[in-house]
């Protein structure tokens, strides 16, 4: 691994052996798009069952931070396609340059996502005893909500009471706790396990790669990659590209599907 | 040492791909916020998608790899199609107990008292 830019006594030429490595990030990538694809699954079909609960759960997420964050990510892979590009052409001074540079968004990003958490920590909404989806709207100054905003949560929560009564109602079933603020609670409790779930996978796989970028910035300061070696800098930036696109797609389905109801 | 045929793309049109992809997520964002029923969903899905195929072909080189690789691409999201097909099927046309999911209960149409779940 090593011995860099060496021809391998199994392959007939650099060039193939450079596909071979391709070939062999592209299936685990592949193997990544159904472990995400599995939670992916579990979300539609439990955002498609509850859908008001999921809205009102969607709606407490923070827009701004997570519009943030795409940004934040989206550049982080411009940074890192640029660390490609510089280690295609030789610039061996530039690879370290924008690697560190797409560590740094990369940290970023991982720092919005703990404001994030703390956030739904303050306010009541992490899955088990103490869930509460109506915690803020009761506790407004708490969590900082007033006027319109408190009046669209309430005006929401008060719907979503509704639709479980009445969801209840048409699949007659009659248990206690089957219909209110309990099912609404319940069923928002399985937004925010999707939400912790999926965002919380996504950040591993964040941490993981600002491993390997700390990796590969050392490698490249010691001039390691060029024109000729850099199949470590090309493979870590198809993974942090595929960790970009899982971003693509949590951010409009965790923050945006029910905006236009608040 | 063999010569290298690979392509390298450049910094313009990763540029180019960056502004892109700023664009599709302020596009998505004002986009949630306009009440189009069932369509939200619909086009939120649709500029996600555009702004992967934009990330796949071009920074991760996806347009300039061998067909092998480009096979390789394709079948991974034809897999997921798979599951994905398949697990919502199931959801759609079982009978289910006393799970309350999948709404529109038709108790006419079902076995007796158990709604049958649509999608």
């Amino acid at each position: 691994m090593h011995r860099t830019g060496e021809l391998y006594g199994q392959f007939q030429t650099l060039e193939q052996q450079k596909e071979s490595a391709t070939l062999g990030m592209w299936t685990f990538l592949i193997t990544e798009i159904l472990f995400f694809g599995g939670m992916f699954l579990a979300y539609t079909i439990n955002r498609h069952a509850y859908p008001t609960a999921f809205g009102v759960g969607g709606n407490m997420l923070d827009l701004n931070l997570g519009f943030a964050n795409t940004i934040v990510l989206i550049a982080s892979s411009f940074t890192m396609a640029m660390s490609v590009w510089s280690a295609q052409t030789s610039r061996k001074k530039a690879i370290p340059v924008w690697l560190l540079a797409t560590l740094i968004l990369g940290s970023v990003f991982l720092g919005i996502k703990v404001v994030e958490y703390k956030q739904k920590f303050d306010h009541h909404l992490i899955p088990g005893h103490n869930f509460d989806i109506a915690y803020c709207s009761n506790n407004p100054s708490v969590c900082g909500l007033s006027g319109k905003a408190l009046e669209d949560e309430r005006k929401e929560i008060a719907e979503a009471v509704e639709a479980e009564k009445a969801n209840a109602e048409q699949l007659n079933i009659s248990q206690p706790g089957a219909a209110g603020i309990t099912a609404v609670n319940a069923h928002a409790q399985l937004y925010f396990s999707l939400y912790f779930g999926m965002t919380g996978l996504h950040a591993l796989h964040m941490i993981i790669g600002a491993g390997l970028l700390i990796w590969l910035i050392y490698e490249s300061f010691k001039g390691r990659f060029d024109a000729n070696y850099n199949t470590p800098v090309e493979n870590i930036g198809l993974y942090w590209h595929f960790v970009d696109i899982v971003w693509i797609f949590l951010f409009p389905l965790l923050y945006l599907i029910n905006r236009h109801l608040a | 040492m063999a010569e290298h045929s690979e392509h390298i793309v450049s910094p313009k049109i990763y540029a180019s791909v960056l502004a892109a992809l700023l664009v599709g997520t302020a596009l998505t964002v004002q986009a949630a916020k306009i009440d189009l029923g069932p369509w939200n969903i619909v086009l939120a899905l649709t500029i996600a998608v555009t702004k992967m195929t934009l990330v796949i072909l071009f920074f991760m080189h996806g347009k300039y790899s061998s067909r092998r690789t480009k096979l390789i691409i394709v079948s991974g999201f034809f897999w997921l199609a798979i599951m994905l097909a398949l697990t919502l099927a199931d959801y759609g046309t079982r009978h289910a107990e006393p799970s309350r999911s999948f709404l529109t209960p038709a108790p006419s149409i079902g076995r007796p008292g158990v709604p049958r779940l649509s999608l």
